[in-house]
This record gives C-alpha cells, structure tokens and sequence, in this order.
C-alpha cells in the first residue's frame, strides 16, 4: 500500500490503468445495456418493467460499495495519516452519491407500476435513503472548513459512523418485514435468478465497477493537482509577506 | 422497433430510468474530466511561472527569496 503514498508514483500508475478502466467501462456497460434491453426476456409476472432492474440493483451495489471505499480510506487516512486516503475517500463519495440517487429514483420508477406506490418507509428504501444523506454529509462536511485537513477529519469520522448503515441495508430485508423483495443473488445457496438476467445484471454491474475506477483517477487527480496549486499560492503568499 | 420503444406499457417506467441513469452518470463522468483538466492547466501555468528549488529537496528559503525578488 505505501507504494500508492507518492502522488507521483500513483499518477503514474492511474495514468496506465486510466485508457483500460475508459474500454473497460465501455464495453461492459454497453454489451450491459445490449443484454438488458434486447438480449434478455421480460418476466412473466413484471414483463418489461424487469429490465429496469439492471439498472437499480447495479447501481444499489455500487451506492454500498463506494461507501465501504470511503470509509475504509477515511479509516486508512485516519490511523495511518496516508496521504492519498483523503484525496480516495473526497473522490469516491460523489460517485457513491451518483448511484445511490440513480437507485432511489429507478427504484420508484418500478415500485410505481409493480407495487402501486413511489415509495414506502420499509427499511430497505429507508436505509437507503439514510445512505444517500450520509453522502451528502460526507461531502459538505469536507468541504465546511477553510482548512481541508479540517474538513477532511471530521468528513472521515462521519464516515465509519456511518457505516453501520451498510450491513443495515444488506440485511434489512432479512431483519424486518419489507415491501422490497428479500435477496436473489448474494444469499446463501447462490442466485436465485435465472443466468438469462444474470448475465445482463452482472455486465451492468462490472461497468459501473469500471466507470468508478474511472471517475476516481480522473477525481484524484484533479485532487492532487489541487493540493499542488495551494501549496504553490501558499508559498507565494509566505514569500511576499516574507519581504 | 416500436414494440422495443412501447416496452410492454411500461415505457413511460423503463426510459426514464435508463435516463436519469445516463444523465446523472454521463454527467458526473464530464464534470470530473473538465475539473481535472482544469486544475491540471492551472497547476502548469503556476510550474511555469516559478521554479521549483524546494520541490527537488533544495532550501526553501532560497524559493522564497527569489518570489519576494520578482515581487519587488
């Protein structure tokens, strides 16, 4: 991991894995979207409205995802001050944020017509709502200070606070009594879904993956040009009063 | 094709989330390309502009010296 520590070192190596997350995120969402509106049947209870499925369970994944991301670099920047691990948890919260707003809103998108309703206070949706407002705390609170360092420390103990919440959506469907469905593909006793909208499910799941590695290298290294220019300016600023 | 577009009656369901998926995604995907660009000029017009002593180690106070020099 302290080979990471040097930006240099890490810009050097995002900029060789940059072009490949770019295919990558290309190609699995598109052969994603291929599979999930064309090549894949329509369910015999929901017909077409399944397809939006490989949307929402993808980006639900991912919303859980990213914030195990955050907090696990807010805990790295935390214990062992490592340089990069701000900058990671500061990249990745937008783009956990980003799928967690697309799942709500698909969410209610199918829960409308299968469910009759836009929403429902069960923990499912509740909790995920909870994670979406955990994301925009995360986010504020990095940037509520004039001292990023500041910011950056209070945003990474609201983080691991926050994490509770990740398990709690995991298992709400077990633990209570939801009107979202109980899990079908990570569960004891493997998926329960058919491979016909296994495949399109996993494809649209590996492009989001791709599309994060993605926005996190282009989001650190607009961070670490970032630190750079305040380091400069400050310098600047210490030189003229210096005279 | 129209039968793909009508998606069983649930188009008005299935197109609106396939595109609020790609605008927010798309647009976030843009966002971040355009602000790293833009830092990463900013940062090479302020390289340009001042040398860089301390950056390979040297003194600091020399960097400092030379900026209140131009400053002056």
């Amino acid at each position: 991991m302290h080979r990471f520590a040097n930006p240099a070192r890490f810009l050097r190596i995002a900029a060789v894995v940059l072009p490949w997350s770019a295919a990558a995120t290309a190609l699995f969402l598109g052969a994603g979207l291929y599979y999930a509106l064309i090549a894949s049947p329509g369910d015999y209870q929901q017909g077409e409205s399944v397809r939006i499925m490989y949307i929402h369970v993808p980006t639900a994944w991912m919303g859980m995802f990213c914030y195990t991301a955050v907090a696990v670099s807010s805990a790295v920047a935390l214990i062992w001050k490592h340089p990069l691990a701000d900058l990671i948890a500061k990249a990745s919260s937008p783009v956990g944020a980003a799928f967690t707003f697309i799942c709500l809103v698909t969410g209610a998108l199918w829960g409308k017509p299968m469910w009759g309703t836009w929403w429902v206070w069960d923990a499912r949706l509740t909790s995920m709502l909870i994670l979406l407002f955990l994301y925009f705390g995360h986010m504020a609170l990095i940037n509520a200070f004039d001292d990023p360092t500041r910011g950056a420390k209070a945003a990474a103990i609201l983080a691991l606070a926050g994490f509770i919440n990740v398990p709690i959506i995991k298992f709400s469907v077990d633990w209570w009594n939801t009107l979202h469905q109980p899990a079908s593909v990570v569960k004891m006793g493997g998926p329960a879904i058919d491979p016909s909208m296994l495949v399109p499910l996993l494809l649209m799941a590996a492009g989001c993956k791709a599309y994060y590695i993605l926005v996190l290298i282009l989001r650190v290294r607009a961070e670490i040009a970032g630190a750079k220019i305040r380091t400069i300016r400050l310098m600047q600023v210490h030189g003229r009063n210096a005279a | 094709m129209s039968s793909f577009i009508h998606m069983g009656g649930y188009a008005g369901y299935v197109w609106p989330a396939y595109g609020v998926a790609v605008v927010v995604m798309a647009g976030l995907l843009v966002a971040s390309l355009l602000g790293s660009r833009a830092r990463e000029r900013e940062l090479k017009v302020l390289q340009e502009l001042r040398p860089h002593r301390t950056r390979r180690g040297g003194d600091a106070t020399k960097a400092t010296e030379e900026a209140t020099r131009a400053d002056a």
